[in-house]
């Protein structure tokens, strides 16, 4: 039985652990960063997420593949993830809004992936050692000598110190009108969403409340976003270290010195951190799922959340600071992830600034965190009181 | 927040006996709730009528009640233990009513006790099937469209709207009379015409039919806070039209894109919110239009469910305990995940691996009965399987049924099958009974492709691939005949057995595990943890699958691997389980680390905390022989305890042994003895007790000639059957012929064995403990039914209440020489029948019995602790010197006083139509058919018995109309107790022969026409029962044909009103005892802790006196 269906293929990690399985999606060699994502649903925002941008992604649900593809469920242009692992990958996809297979979805975007792996044992791998730089090699590759792989495993960059926003970005501007989502009224704000890795989602759920959404690429200066006259300025998810996120945090800081009300989230809440003065740190093994518990500290209430991130912002809970930027004010932590006390969002007292780590847009997850986007829009309500009539009109 | 301070009582509700649609899964969320309760240091007052529970274990609660779960009861039980709240949403439906009679009637308020964990109208609102569309419209979603029509005309132009088929339901009418599917307008007319003539508000609803779309299932928490989670989401391998409970249904949901999931999710939140559920669990099922992916609420429960247990077992989210925690005022960020121990219960579990539930079914008790499957839940068990894929999870889950062909068959067909018969297979796959999901198999084996099986089934075309997959594995095995690594990989990965795999290779299932063990092809074993392995798991709760890593740990001490019952079925249900988990229990006290292996979801055993490790798997050789070598892996292994979960696996006990398993307890050559007839009759011989007797027969011939020599009537069944299967009791060579050439379970390999019936013979059970010396007689039991009656389906007495003390020490003495003479180690069942002063011995099981958990109850003393730590080499002498058994008496010499308990049982008949549409017969025989008990305790007899009766689901009436027709061997016996009848007043009703006797007796009755007889309009008893003018019937059948017509429609009429039917003279004696009781007084209640206190009173009052 060579079929040519079967061909192995190996997932190689920087520590020299080897697992076995067999080759699927496009031929050839992937690398990247393992990470492991433990949701039952929505492989396919899952692979479309900029966030994954560099990572080898692995899902811990058996069965992938199972409602195909279609095009209302990409949250971007493509696919992001390097390489992709999974246990048994579907024959058959059945869903009525399916129009191809996952197979022929990875195959033609070219993306590598492999098959038939214990994807529990990696997952378990990874949790106790953390996420470590890792090659998926198929076909005559996959015979090569161990030492060999693994030495072009570490060849490649690691993901701390990497600056990836800029890459998956949007290249050119673009407007999502609220008229596209079912809004019937005046458009209520205007919202610069800076582009480090929007999800399609994001936009969608800010515009389905009445704003009209400018969508900028990570590069666009302050000066660009004000012309825009925005009433708003979000910060979107994005992939790698925050650390290298220079360029935007300073546009962050003079954002935050115009007192434009700001709303980010995930990778956006790294920046409203590190533009506050905190650090960010990274974590061991990450939070990559859909059921991660957060609480609310302001209402006690829990909301299970979507989440994708590997870094997090160093800021102490439950005490209200002094920004280390004082020019700030107050600052406290809003949220925070009940599974291991991270950091899950910012709130500034004094300033019209807050953030989230994790993805109240969903998509996939639950929509329990849909309110921020409320918040953010009578943040913006409040601040247009403040400014009188004539702002924000348009 | 934190837990309230103002309780600091609570009345835990049960569900009672087992039956249909309400299980063990009941036990299994009643005993977490209590030992939460009893965690926080509350009082906790219990009342369940069953006493094969665990829940029931007097060390669960501070009081329990085996009482009848009637409002009546419960307000007695509140007076006398004034509790400040109640818990009814873990007890099922029936704890649920309970409350809210309570409420309504006032009781809840008179004793100022508070519901929690439910809301009065928040229930309602969920169980009102009008109010709850109310509630799903006002959350945005829709339920399935309705228009509520009075005449032809407005139906017709309803069908516009709604579209065939489409449902069609008269209002108002009794047990859905008139309900039909129209498929068209001539169907229209006619089911919605009649309709509207059988409803008496002529009102007929009509709904658009949802039947082929997919059905799914949301498991929800709620805490005070508003606080949110889904705890598994279910999905039904059945698409609408099977009742949930009897399809094959998976977790999690596998066909769903995150929008459509997620969709469902936020229109389950805003249902629990809108319902007003209050904090605890409950569940939401939806349908999703295949082709539109249209999403329609179909209902909630707002409690515990069965399915929650299912949910709590596949996931590691333990529900009820968790909701118990959350009637406390906990919030679920306050409670931690016991699995990870460091992160909140607050949150949604996520799996990575796949869990596949299949229900288990009894047709073959009910050959009348048509075993198509609709949405009325007809199964009596189920297994669950956990794999790393579906087909993995789904073969282990059908071998898991442990019935003939359960598990899917790859051989091919002798011819290769034309267009014909693969047309013929498909159409096959069209019929909703127990066998669709093999015939979907095999139209795809035969080469039906995924699309003609979908259009004639709506099975998902996901799930008909993964059973093409399965056909496609088999035939890359048939190919590869030397079984190389590859094929065996592949195999293995797909859940085949190696039997399965022998199958399509032509060989031993051994031959073939030797192959596979040679080339170290070995299941790993996988924990489930709740988070995918986000975080470290510290319950050893594992599935095996054939995968690269195991995370079994290493034993610290030796362990002793419990093998459990497998899936309920009538014959063997929570019983076993129940000796399972107390030697779990006391073997863990006693130092050892239990193992315990079980794949039924329902049960206490598989709850990840009751012992050391847990392995969900298949009670097969194979499964059980692989644990067995993970567990000696791990340095565990003292031994293993067959005799336990009844025979699921004491049938394996010789075959393990065979393959060096030591065997714990009663040794498998005495297993074998007892069910060889040569020689426990060499035992008997030596003891000097007799055998009714018998023989051996392999065809009619034979049969004919042992029946004369022995004398009829005879009773014969098939040999090696469980539960009475195909037992009959045979008056002549007639049907003596009739019954073998119809009986499939005998062939010359498999003998029929013929005995002599004992007629009005007292039926005696036993159970006992033996340790190679010493006796310990648990409990004798008399019979009130005489034999005949399967003793699984006999109502029973303990202390026996019509013995002479020399026929106790005759029983006693009887006992002790069988136990030694087979050898028994632990406990053994015996029953005994005394005709004539004559003991007879009927069968030994060497085993834990059904009536283990009733004796342990009745007595006080806990049979199976005892039992296992004999097992493990304790003596009965040191038992007694700790304690464990009582120190001077045992259940042969019970002192005076003991109270007496009775044991009764539920029948299923109800649920079981014939294809006609019609109840099926209810009359007991020597096949058991009850799915439940349970018990009542009094002082004496007479209130005992009521009781039972009543928490039978049969009160017994104190007044009113009693029906009598009985056989002519009953009429004389029957003419004192109807005379005491007629005494108190009742009215006697009665047909022909009888009506004569009874009236040549000075007992004067209301004539009136049997069946068969009556004229014209002219009304039948069947007419009087069914409108209600019976209270209670006497019935006895008579052995001939002629009358069975009659007496079949009498106790039809009675089974579809539940009116009380007496079918022997002695249990109408008991009723007639029970009633003049009830007259008498009112009965009070006792808690198992008070009658514990008596027995030991009064035992230490007989020791002082001796």
């Amino acid at each position: 039985m060579n079929s040519p269906r079967i061909q192995p293929a190996v997932m190689v990690l920087e520590d020299g652990t080897v697992f076995e399985g067999r080759a699927w999606g496009a031929p050839g060699t992937a690398f990247g960063e393992a990470v492991f994502a433990t949701g039952m649903t929505g492989y396919q925002e899952t692979l479309t997420d900029p966030s994954y941008a560099g990572q080898i992604v692995i899902q811990t649900a058996p069965h992938i593949g199972n409602t195909g593809v279609n095009t209302e469920d990409m949250e971007s242009r493509r696919i992001w993830v390097n390489g992709f692992v999974v246990r048994d990958p579907a024959r058959r996809p059945s869903s009525w809004r399916s129009e191809r297979t996952l197979d022929e979805e990875l195959a033609a975007q070219g993306v590598t992936g492999i098959r038939g792996v214990d994807t529990r044992a990696l997952t378990r791998h990874l949790r106790d050692r953390g996420a470590m730089r890792a090659g998926i090699f198929a076909g005559d590759d996959a015979a090569r000598p161990v030492p060999e792989l693994v030495r072009r495993v570490t060849e490649q960059p690691a993901m701390a110190g990497q600056a990836l926003a800029a890459q998956v970005s949007t290249n050119e501007p673009y407007t999502v009108e609220p008229a596209e989502h079912g809004w019937d009224g005046p458009v209520k704000h205007t919202v610069v969403a800076v582009d480090l890795g929007v999800k399609a989602m994001t936009p969608q759920r800010l515009a389905e409340r009445g704003m009209r959404v400018h969508v900028v690429p990570a590069d666009t200066t302050f000066e660009q976003i004000r012309q825009l006259r925005p009433d708003g300025v979000f910060y979107s998810n994005g992939p790698g270290d925050p650390a290298t996120a220079d360029e935007q945090v300073a546009t962050l800081r003079e954002v935050l010195d115009a007192r434009i009300p700001f709303f980010g989230i995930c990778f956006g809440n790294q920046l409203l951190g590190r533009a506050l003065g905190f650090g960010t740190y990274k974590l061991t093994f990450g939070h990559r799922g859909i059921n991660q518990p957060v609480k609310d500290l302001a209402t006690g209430t829990v909301e299970i959340t979507s989440q994708n991130h590997g870094f997090a912002v160093d800021a102490p809970v439950g005490e209200t600071v002094i920004a280390p930027e004082q020019r700030y004010g107050r600052v406290s932590v809003s949220h925070v992830g009940l599974n291991d006390d991270v950091v899950e969002g910012l709130r500034c007292e004094d300033i019209p600034a807050f953030s989230v780590q994790y993805h109240p847009e969903a998509a996939a997850g639950p929509h329990d965190s849909a309110y921020l986007f409320d918040r953010f829009t009578d943040m913006m309500d409040r601040a247009g009181q403040d400014r009188g009539p004539e702002a924000g009109d348009n | 927040m934190p837990r309230r301070q103002d309780l600091n009582s609570v009345l835990v509700i049960g569900s009672g006996p087992i039956v249909i649609g309400q299980a063990a899964e009941f036990d299994y969320s009643g005993t977490q709730a209590l030992r939460v309760l009893k965690d926080e240091g509350l009082r906790v007052i219990l009342v369940n009528s069953n006493p094969a529970t665990i829940m029931t274990d007097p060390e669960f609660a501070d009081a329990t009640y085996v009482e009848p779960i009637t409002p009546e009861t419960v307000e007695k039980i509140i007076a006398k233990e004034r509790p400040d709240a109640v818990l009814p949403t873990l007890g099922g439906q029936t704890a649920l009513n309970t409350a809210l009679a309570l409420d309504a009637n006032g009781a809840l308020e008179r004793y100022g006790v508070e519901l929690i964990g439910a809301d009065v109208a928040a229930i309602n609102l969920g169980e009102d099937r009008e109010a709850f569309k109310g509630v799903v419209e006002r959350c945005g979603a829709e339920s399935a469209r309705s228009v509520i029509v009075h005449s032809m005309d407005e139906a017709l132009a309803a069908a516009e709207q709604l579209g065939y088929p489409m449902v069609v339901r008269p209002s108002f009418t009794m047990g859905g009379l008139g309900s039909g599917l129209a498929y068209n307008e001539t169907d229209l007319h006619r089911i919605a015409g009649a309709g509207i003539q059988y409803s008496p508000t002529s009102e007929v609803l009509l709904e658009e039919s949802i039947l082929g779309w997919k059905e799914y299932e949301l498991e929800m928490m709620r805490d005070a806070k508003d606080n949110v989670v889904v705890v598994c989401s279910i999905e039904n391998v059945d698409p609408v039209g099977v009742h949930t409970g009897d399809s094959v249904t998976v977790a999690p949901a596998l066909t769903l894109t995150d929008r459509e999931y997620q969709r469902m999710r936020d229109i389950a939140i805003a249902v629990i919110r809108e319902v007003g559920v209050d904090t605890g669990g409950c569940n939401i099922q939806f349908a999703v239009e295949p082709a539109t992916g249209r999403i329609v609420v179909i209902e909630m429960n707002p409690r515990v469910s069965r399915s929650s247990a299912l949910a709590s077992k596949a996931t590691g989210f333990p529900i009820a305990k968790i909701a118990t925690k959350l009637s406390l005022g906990y919030t679920l960020d306050e409670i931690p995940n016991d699995i990870t121990r460091k992160t909140p219960a607050s949150f949604e579990p996520t799996l990575d691996y796949v869990v596949v539930k299949v229900p288990r079914f009894a047709f073959e008790k009910f050959p009348a009965a048509d075993p198509t499957l609709t949405t009325t839940m007809k199964s009596v068990g189920e297994a669950m399987a956990i794999g790393r894929n579906f087909t993995e999870a789904l073969q282990k889950a059908m071998r898991s049924l442990e019935q003939k062909g359960s598990a899917f068959s790859f051989a091919r067909p002798a011819v290769e099958p034309g267009p014909n018969t693969v047309a013929r297979l498909v159409e096959k796959c069209r019929e909703t009974t127990t066998e669709r999901l093999r015939n979907v198999q095999r139209a795809l084996l035969a080469g039906a492709t995924v699309e003609q099986v979908f259009e004639a089934t709506a099975i998902d075309p996901w799930f008909l691939d993964q059973i093409q997959l399965l056909n496609e594995t088999a035939e890359l095995i048939r190919e590869d005949p030397d079984l190389h690594p590859e094929t065996l990989r592949e195999a293995k990965r797909h859940g085949f057995s190696d039997a399965q795999i022998g199958e399509l290779v032509h060989l031993d299932e051994s031959v073939v595990r030797g192959v596979r063990h040679a080339l170290d092809i070995r299941p790993v074993y996988k924990t489930v943890d709740t988070c995918a392995a986000e975080f470290e798991a510290f319950t050893p709760y594992h599935y095996s699958s054939y995968d690269r890593e195991s995370e079994v740990a290493p034993h610290e001490k030796p362990s002793v691997l419990i093998l459990g019952s497998g899936p309920n079925r009538i014959g063997q249900g929570i019983e076993f389980d129940y000796s399972c988990v107390h030697t779990s229990m006391v073997l863990r006290e006693a130092g050892y680390e239990t193992v315990m292996l079980n794949c039924n979801p329902e049960t206490v055993s598989t709850d990840y905390d009751i012992s050391t490790r847990l392995y969900f798997e298949p009670l097969t050789f194979e499964d059980v022989m692989e644990v067995v070598a993970a567990e000696r892996r791990t340095g565990g292994l003292l031994g293993v305890f067959v005799q336990l979960g009844g025979q699921t696996p004491l049938k394996l006990a010789a075959d393990l042994k065979a393959a060096g398993v030591p065997i714990l307890g009663t040794s498998p050559e005495a297993i074998d003895l007892a069910e060889d007839r040569g020689e426990f009759a060499r035992v008997l011989t030596e003891a000097g007790l007799r055998q009714p007797k018998n023989g051996t027969a392999h065809d009619f011939a034979q049969a004919s000639r042992i029946a004369h020599e022995i004398g009829y009537p005879v009773l014969v069944r098939p040999s090696y059957v469980l539960g009475g299967r195909g037992m009959e009791i045979v008056y002549d060579e007639a049907s003596l012929k009739t019954y073998l050439e119809n009986a499939t379970e005998v062939s010359p390999s498999r003998p029929a064995l013929i005995d002599k019936f004992l007629e009005d013979a007292i039926e005696i059970d036993v159970d006992a403990l033996f340790d190679g010396k010493d006796c310990y007689v648990g409990g004798i039991m008399e019979h009130i039914e005489e034999a005949g009656i399967h003793s699984g389906d006999s109502a029973c007495v303990l202390p026996p209440i019509t013995l002479a003390p020399d026929v106790v020490e005759r029983v006693r003495a009887a006992t002790e020489a069988i136990a030694r003479g087979v050898g028994v180690k632990g406990l053994i069942n015996l029953q005994f029948a005394l005709a004539s002063d004559v003991l007879y011995v009927i069968e030994a099981n060497p085993r834990a019995s059904r009536t283990v958990p009733f004796v342990s109850k009745a007595t006080g003393v806990q049979l199976a602790k005892a039992a296992a730590l004999i097992g493990v080499g304790r003596t009965v002498a040191e038992l007694r010197a700790h304690g464990v058994l009582p120190a001077h008496h045992d259940g042969t010499t019970l002192p005076e006083g003991t109270p007496t308990a009775v044991k009764e049982v539920v029948l299923p008949f109800a649920r079981f139509r014939t294809p006609e549409g019609t109840v099926v017969d209810s009359l007991l025989g020597p096949e058991m058919r009850s799915t439940g008990e349970v018990m009542g305790v009094d002082k004496y007899f007479d209130t005992a018995f009521a009781k039972a009766q009543a928490a039978a689901g049969g009160p017994l009436p104190t007044s009113g109309s009693l029906f009598v027709s009985v056989a002519n061997k009953d009429k004389r016996s029957a003419v004192i107790p109807v005379k005491m009848f007629a005494d108190l007043g009742f009215e006697i009703v009665s047909t022909g022969g009888t009506a004569q006797v009874l009236h040549r007796n000075g007992i004067e009755s209301t004539v009136v026409a049997k069946i068969a007889d009556a004229e014209g309009d002219e009304p039948t008893v069947a007419d009087l029962i069914t409108d209600g003018k019976i209270d209670l019937i006497f019935n006895t059948p008579s052995g001939g044909q002629a009358a069975r017509g009659d007496g079949y429609q009498i106790r039809a009429a009675a089974t579809s009103v539940g009116v009380p039917t007496m079918t022997t003279v002695s249990e109408l004696g008991a009723a007639l005892q029970a009633i003049t009781a009830q007259r008498q007084y009112s009965w009070s209640v006792t808690s198992l802790q008070e009658h514990e206190q008596t027995l030991r009173e009064r035992a230490a009052q007989e020791a002082r006196g001796a």
